[in-house]
């Protein structure tokens, strides 16, 4: 009898997980490792089912886009790793969701709470930018930037403000004292 | 000169260096979104230097990338800045941007490396079917 109580609990969670998965419109949810694989199917899993709904080649260029940039956020920056030597199959979780006006994109991953002081400040510059600042921004970094070992140019950030022209939304929670999960948003218009 | 010829793949790019006088070809297209960039990159930077020590009289680069991640944009500039090297030393060198003619945020790359690199460019819009 134990057996089918928790097969009740089970099933009780899933549906739960569907309602508040349609209630928060996400379309896609995953959670595991990020591979490069892993990125290249979501990104055109999302593409094709974004040209099912008949939107404008530019709007499908910009979702692809952002998906790219955060996966790989995360494949690269996440604290939590299977392989601990791998540079970029980080752990996280990867939503999409979509309403009448925009699509959004979230990550989470974990992250040492040391870095989070930089993360914040460079976070805020992008999101405070104007148009021109940010442009003037990305000139210098990929000036200057060189490739990090994890291969990342420091860019990613900065483009997904630019291409979306909407500001980033993030949050850091306590997972314990040298954890944090870190939690971002990004929002692309599908009216622009 | 040896010739470098990679064809395309979901994440890599159709890659032709090919400095044969008569016919020369030096492409870059489709998408660029490489698993590890270094990599992928090296070669074509290394035939560029090599390129770049007896170069043609003219030198064209078409650049035709439908999209490229933020790590391949920093290898692009590299590439870039071989050819501007070259100019440097008077050689005649010129970029050939296309993009899609629907395609805002792939010609505002291609001004944006227009202003970073001093090599003329050329844009190019094209109609995706």
């Amino acid at each position: 009898m134990a057996d089918t109580n928790k097969n009740n609990i089970d099933l009780d969670f899933v549906y739960d997980f569907y309602t508040k998965m349609k209630n928060n419109n996400v379309s896609f949810a995953y959670e595991g490792e990020i591979s490069h694989e892993i990125t290249k199917v979501f990104s055109s899993l999302a593409e094709s089912h974004i040209a099912i709904d008949n939107e404008s080649n530019s709007l499908k260029r910009r979702v692809f886009h952002v998906m790219i940039e955060s996966l790989q956020n995360i494949g690269k920056h996440s604290e939590e790793k299977i392989d601990k030597n791998s540079p970029t199959d980080g752990q996280g979780i990867f939503f999409m969701s979509k309403t009448k006006n925009e699509y959004t994109i979230t990550t989470g991953n974990s992250i040492n709470k040391k870095e989070i002081p930089n993360l914040k400040i460079k976070l805020e510059a992008i999101n405070s930018g104007s148009k021109m600042s940010l442009k003037k921004l990305y000139k210098e970094k990929i000036k200057k930037g060189r490739l990090s070992e994890k291969g990342g140019a420091g860019l990613g950030f900065i483009d997904i403000v630019r291409k979306t022209e909407q500001k980033l939304i993030y949050s850091f929670l306590d997972i314990n004292e040298k954890k944090s999960y870190f939690v971002l948003t990004s929002t692309i218009s599908r009216t622009k | 000169m040896q010739v470098i010829r990679i064809e395309g793949t979901d994440d890599t790019p159709q890659v032709i260096l090919d400095a044969n006088p008569d016919n020369p070809i030096m492409e870059i297209s489709g998408r660029s979104l490489p698993e590890d960039v270094v990599s992928f990159y090296e070669p074509i930077l290394e035939w560029l230097e090599e390129y770049s020590e007896s170069p043609l009289e003219k030198t064209i680069l078409n650049i035709k990338l439908e999209y490229f991640n933020t790590a391949s944009s920093k290898l692009l500039l590299d590439i870039l800045l071989k050819l501007e090297d070259m100019a440097d030393d008077g050689k005649d060198v010129l970029v050939r941007w296309h993009f899609p003619d629907d395609d805002e945020d792939m010609e505002e790359a291609g001004e944006e490396y227009e202003d970073i690199v001093e090599v003329p460019f050329e844009q190019i819009s094209y109609t995706i079917d």
